[in-house]
């Protein structure tokens, strides 16, 4: 047995090594940056260990407006994607001519570039001095007023950046959605169908039942994915993220670390720490949720 | 309730797309099954038997044809309006769902004045589960169940509605052997107690001979024979029929019969009077085969088996079609072969002939 356990180690060793000095290392000092009060990275020293950093940060309005942002991002567009990708899904199961077609397109964002789309949202919606922008030239067409969604208003930005989010995750559920219902077998429905059941019934009671496995993983990853978001917002509104009140947490912690403003890693730690509080405890809550109402 | 399908025809685009002849799974399928009769649909694999069973349940829409239930034409309704109860291969339960909730579903499905009170639909849910023995299991999921009690519990969902027809597509496939038995004894009882007239399709001869009161032997998607089990096996209309129906499977030689006389290779075996001279298939059910030491059958021996209650001979003969074939016989009969030739005797009703080309059963003047 013991003859063995070095070989055993030495197989290990590989991963054990690259884990260590590229997860497990910087995971424990972030811990230790955060609470490192006053650290200077010049000079590599501080003042004493407490949690004034995690005070500081809670307390820092950008910190606050970027959680804001962060939790309008996230609690709109993960139910309102994972419905539409539903939607979605469905309508592509039940229609036969030009399936691969609209399927292709559907998965289109998917394979396209997060910044050139962003461009393209930007002609869509930001006003210059030459034009207004598509949508905006839209509104006016219809005789509403025009809005400046890159540099206006706080909730014309809010919009967009979660019309833009919904936009591009859309593709991956919609994949995982369509598969999943696929994957559903087929005899389920035929035995609906011989005893009438109606299509709203089929769908609560069938589909929706067997997908749901599918349906709790999406909404957990699209948690977790919307808590993380930031370049979705440099795309739209540029590196500035604080100029404009649309920064992220994550931006947040970017900024602390590499921004004009920057050079604070401890800020930084701290701040990505109380990310992950967060979103490990969304997660928790939800697998809790979903553990209740999966029994299969 | 009485079915009868009037020249059925199902026709399917052909997969390949490029051979553009389209697929017959059934053809011109004319058949009256009588009220209240278990009706075995038997045909080796992708004969059409499901597609049949699917054109009298409404999932499927036949090409050409009727289907009447009693008096009233089906052919255009959807299966939901018809009546019926289909129990699938693989169950087909909500695995999601209890076994009550599985049960409670179709009637789940009935809308404004059908609709059942709650009460009454748990008393409905519970006499079906009673019917098939599961009412102590309700509140078990599907995954917690054996193959034998998930198929219950789909004959229980299929009849809670109180369908006129009920319709089995290969029931028993998916259950072990032993479970086999005992559910076709069930669903022989289950269709009794309810008098409901009920289809199942199985490629099983043997479970379509012990249950139904009616076979229905069908092949390439026509229909060959309906008779009583008995009947198809000691009467088959042609060789499919006598060679699909019955383990060990039939001896069949190529023979000819000349004056009256039938020879397999140049033993006259059998006087067939009645029958025109030329070649013919013959048919021999390996218990028609008699052991004789003066028999005029003269094969070469290649061994003997004992299997369980059974003894078999196993023997070649030049124009036997295959590569050896069995006679079953009393065991004290084949104790004193050896290896060589040996004669059999052969009985006249266990041995039928075929049209050498068509497989046409050819009778002889006392009808065998």
């Amino acid at each position: 047995m013991k003859k063995h356990q070095w070989k055993a180690w030495l197989y290990l060793a590989p991963a054990v090594v690259f884990l260590g000095l590229f997860m497990v290392y910087p995971l424990v000092d972030v811990v230790v940056y955060s609470l490192e009060e006053g650290y200077n990275s010049a000079s590599q020293s501080y003042f004493g260990i407490g949690l004034y950093n995690f005070s500081y940060v809670l307390r820092d309005p950008y910190f606050l407006q970027a959680v804001k942002n962060t939790l309008i991002l996230v609690v709109i567009t993960v139910p309102v994607s994972t419905g539409l990708a539903l939607l979605i899904s469905l309508g592509l199961n039940s229609i036969k001519p030009l399936k691969k077609l609209y399927q292709t397109i559907y998965f289109l964002p998917y394979v396209t570039n997060t910044l050139a789309v962003g461009l393209v949202f930007m002609i869509l919606f930001k006003k210059t001095a030459y034009s207004d922008g598509l949508i905006n030239l839209l509104l006016h067409a219809f005789g509403g007023p025009t809005v400046d969604f890159i540099d206006g208003p706080y909730w014309a930005k809010i919009l967009v950046m979660c019309i833009y989010t919904v936009w591009v995750v859309l593709p991956f559920k919609i994949l995982i959605l369509t598969g999943a219902r696929a994957s559903v077998n087929p005899q389920y429905y035929s035995a609906a169908k011989v005893d009438g059941t109606s299509k709203g019934r089929i769908f609560t009671r069938i589909t929706l039942p067997m997908i749901s496995p599918m349906v709790f993983y999406l909404v957990i990853t699209g948690f977790i994915g919307a808590f993380k978001a930031y370049s979705d917002a440099v795309a739209l509104f540029g590196t500035d993220l604080n100029a404009a009140g649309m920064n992220t947490i994550v931006g947040y912690v970017y900024d602390m670390l590499y921004g004009n403003s920057g050079g604070y890693p401890s800020y930084a730690s701290a701040a990505a720490l109380i990310l992950f509080a967060i979103v490990f405890t969304i997660t928790c809550v939800n697998l809790l949720i979903s553990r209740k109402s999966t029994v299969v | 309730m009485k079915i009868v399908l009037d020249h059925l025809t199902k026709r399917f685009p052909n997969r390949n797309r490029k051979i553009k002849e389209e697929v017959v799974a059934v053809r011109d399928f004319t058949i009256e099954i009588p009220d209240g009769m278990l009706i075995g649909l038997l045909g080796p694999s992708g004969c059409g038997k499901s597609t049949a069973l699917n054109l009298i349940c409404g999932l499927e829409t036949p090409t050409e044809g009727r289907v009447f239930f009693g008096e009233d034409d089906v052919t255009d309704l959807p299966p939901e309006k018809r009546g019926v109860g289909l129990v699938f291969q693989n169950y087909a339960l909500y695995p999601h769902m209890t076994v009550l909730e599985n049960i409670l579903f179709p009637l789940g499905n009935f809308k404004g004045d059908d609709r059942l009170p709650k009460e009454e639909m748990k008393r409905r849910a519970l006499e079906a589960a009673k019917l098939v023995q599961i009412d102590g299991l309700l509140e078990r999921r599907p995954s917690e169940m054996s193959g034998g009690q998930q198929q219950r519990v789909a004959i229980a969902r299929a009849l809670v509605k109180r369908p006129g027809v009920l319709l089995l597509d290969e029931p028993l496939s998916n259950l072990d052997a032993r479970l086999r038995l005992a559910t076709r004894e069930e669903i022989r009882r289950i269709q009794r107690e309810t008098g409901i007239t009920t289809v199942f399709v199985t490629h099983d001869q043997e479970e379509a001979m012990s249950i139904s009161d009616l076979i229905i032997v069908m092949k390439d998607g026509a229909l060959h024979q309906v008779s009583k089990p008995q009947t198809v096996y000691d009467d088959p209309v042609n060789h499919f029929v006598a060679s699909f129906l019955g383990t060990p499977k039939i001896n069949s030689f190529a023979g000819e019969v000349r004056g009256e006389m039938l020879y397999i290779g140049e033993d006259a075996v059998l006087p067939e009077p009645g029958v025109k001279d030329g070649p013919v298939t013959v048919g021999v059910r390996p218990e028609g085969l008699l052991p004789a030491s003066d028999g005029p059958f003269v094969c070469e021996l290649s061994r003997v088996e004992v299997m369980g209650r059974d003894t078999s001979i196993v023997f070649t003969h030049p124009a036997f079609d295959g590569e050896a074939g069995r006679a079953i016989v009393d065991a004290e009969l084949t104790a004193c072969l050896e290896a060589g030739p040996v004669r059999f005797a052969l009985k006249p009703t266990k041995t039928y002939l075929f049209d050498a080309q068509t497989g046409e059963r050819v009778r002889n003047a006392s009808g065998v």
